[in-house]
């Protein structure tokens, strides 16, 4: 198995304009639209690394991150770690479900908890999450509902089922609604060291 | 429901010294209760590592039967108590409550560990619903991560108890207008629609965790990310580096 500074020379001689970059233990692709040729050379060259074993999301806050780690089945070497940036606005990466089928629901589950919209699979949508859910519950910008506050869907809902519901949680609701606020959840935050 | 100990109005010494002579004193009650308690049908299913404790608890070495619940049923229709074994998610929430709503009077739950009691570790998370509680009325709060089996011998047996202190002329499920069914939440856009039943279930008046750790910060929030350009910061239990040795002095 060749080291990470060498597997950067072979394949970007082999793949004349991609630029790769050393980051830890890991190769990053400079530019997305190279992955589908960088990742068809791993798997087709004499590296032979023929088995996609995760494809994940990360976020860094000023830009996400797809992380793919290969393996070889045949030489039994790996895992090769491939990053791929892509902007927070607009996160588009093609998708390696036509190299590696096994792609495709890790890519959905990158899609569903970062948002990160892989071109080219062939059917993304949530995985975890049910449809109609809105937001990406990874990524660090999220803000989650407060669960012990009702808002007036929640109050609309249950009146339609015929449940009672207390004025005070009402008047809540009401008051959120009126200054179209959402219900946000608030955590404690971290305990004074002893 | 609440609790009360079958009281009986026949003296405990009596009866006993009436049991010596061959002749048993028993009162409607005592009887029907008994047999109630003594086969108990829970529900057969199991929604995280909790169901383990609780197959562990019907297999051999702690042995269900002994208290009469091993008759474990694939249907609602046939079942008295369902175990709410594991961590609720908000996605399997509906079907929780679907199954209670189709269950048979008369009928009884025990919520069995930490996340179906309120969450548990995951109390925090988006996906994770904090506790059944909300949505349907829990007999039996089971707290453990997982409980032992012998914890959940010990809620079994609670229940008996509460069994034993029903009585059939003023049991809810033989009055007239019962209607143990409550409305099935529904998916919305941030989380379940409704967040909770008020019904069943009202928001504490005071906030523990807030008094006890202070300020609140908002969840899923972070502003912080790690700079994969720098070397990775050491293990925080790692000891500390020993300090560089002191220059040498310039001859």
């Amino acid at each position: 198995m060749l080291s990470t500074a060498d597997l950067k020379t072979k394949i970007e001689a082999a793949i004349p304009g991609t630029t790769l970059k050393l980051v830890r233990e890991s190769l990053l692709l400079e530019n997305p639209n190279d992955l589908l040729k960088v990742a068809r050379f791993l798997k087709e060259s004499d590296l032979g690394l023929d088995y996609l074993s995760s494809v994940t999301g990360a976020d860094y806050l000023t830009y996400l991150e797809s992380v793919y780690h290969f393996y070889s089945m045949a030489q039994k070497s790996g895992p090769v770690v491939l990053r791929v940036r892509t902007d927070r606005q607009n996160p588009q990466i093609p998708s390696l479900t036509a190299l590696y089928r096994g792609a495709e629901f890790q890519e959905r589950e990158a899609y569903d908890m970062y948002g990160i919209v892989y071109e080219g699979h062939p059917d993304l949508r949530r995985v975890f999450m049910w449809e109609g859910f809105e937001g990406w519950p990874m990524r660090k910008d999220y803000q989650q509902e407060d669960s012990e506050t009702l808002e007036m869907a929640d109050v609309a809902w249950l009146e339609n089922q015929g449940v009672k519901v207390p004025e005070p949680i009402k008047a809540k609701a009401e008051e959120l609604e009126k200054q179209g606020k959402r219900a946000l959840a608030q955590k404690p935050g971290q305990p004074e060291p002893q | 429901m609440a609790f009360s100990p079958n009281a009986s109005q026949v003296d405990d010494g009596l009866k006993s010294e009436l049991a010596k002579k061959g002749i048993v004193v028993t009162t409607l009650n005592q009887l029907y209760n008994w047999g109630r308690r003594s086969s108990i049908w829970p529900m057969q299913f199991g929604l995280a590592c909790c169901a383990i404790e609780m197959i562990a608890t019907a297999c051999a070495r702690y042995d269900i039967a002994r208290f009469g619940a091993e008759l474990f049923r694939p249907s609602p229709r046939q079942s008295d108590l369902m175990i709410v074994a594991g961590t609720v998610t908000k996605k399997m929430a509906p079907q929780v409550v679907r199954l209670y709503n189709q269950m048979a009077e008369p009928k009884y739950v025990i919520t069995m560990g930490a996340c179906s009691i309120a969450g548990g570790p995951f109390i925090d998370g988006y996906n994770v619903l904090r506790g059944i509680d909300r949505y349907i009325p829990i007999d039996v709060h089971l707290p453990g991560c997982p409980p032992r089996p012998e914890a959940l011998l010990y809620g079994l047996m609670e229940l008996q108890r509460k069994i034993d202190g029903q009585e059939i002329e003023t049991t809810e499920w033989y009055q007239k207008g019962l209607k143990r069914e409550y409305p099935i939440p529904d998916f919305g856009p941030h989380g379940l629609i409704p967040k909770f039943n008020p019904e069943v279930w009202n928001p504490r008046e005071t906030e523990n965790r807030k008094e006890r750790y202070g300020e609140p910060i908002l969840i899923g929030r972070k502003d912080k990310a790690p700079n994969l350009d720098l070397p990775p910061a050491p293990p925080r239990s790692a000891a500390p580096a020993p300090a560089a040795p002191p220059p040498e002095p310039a001859s």
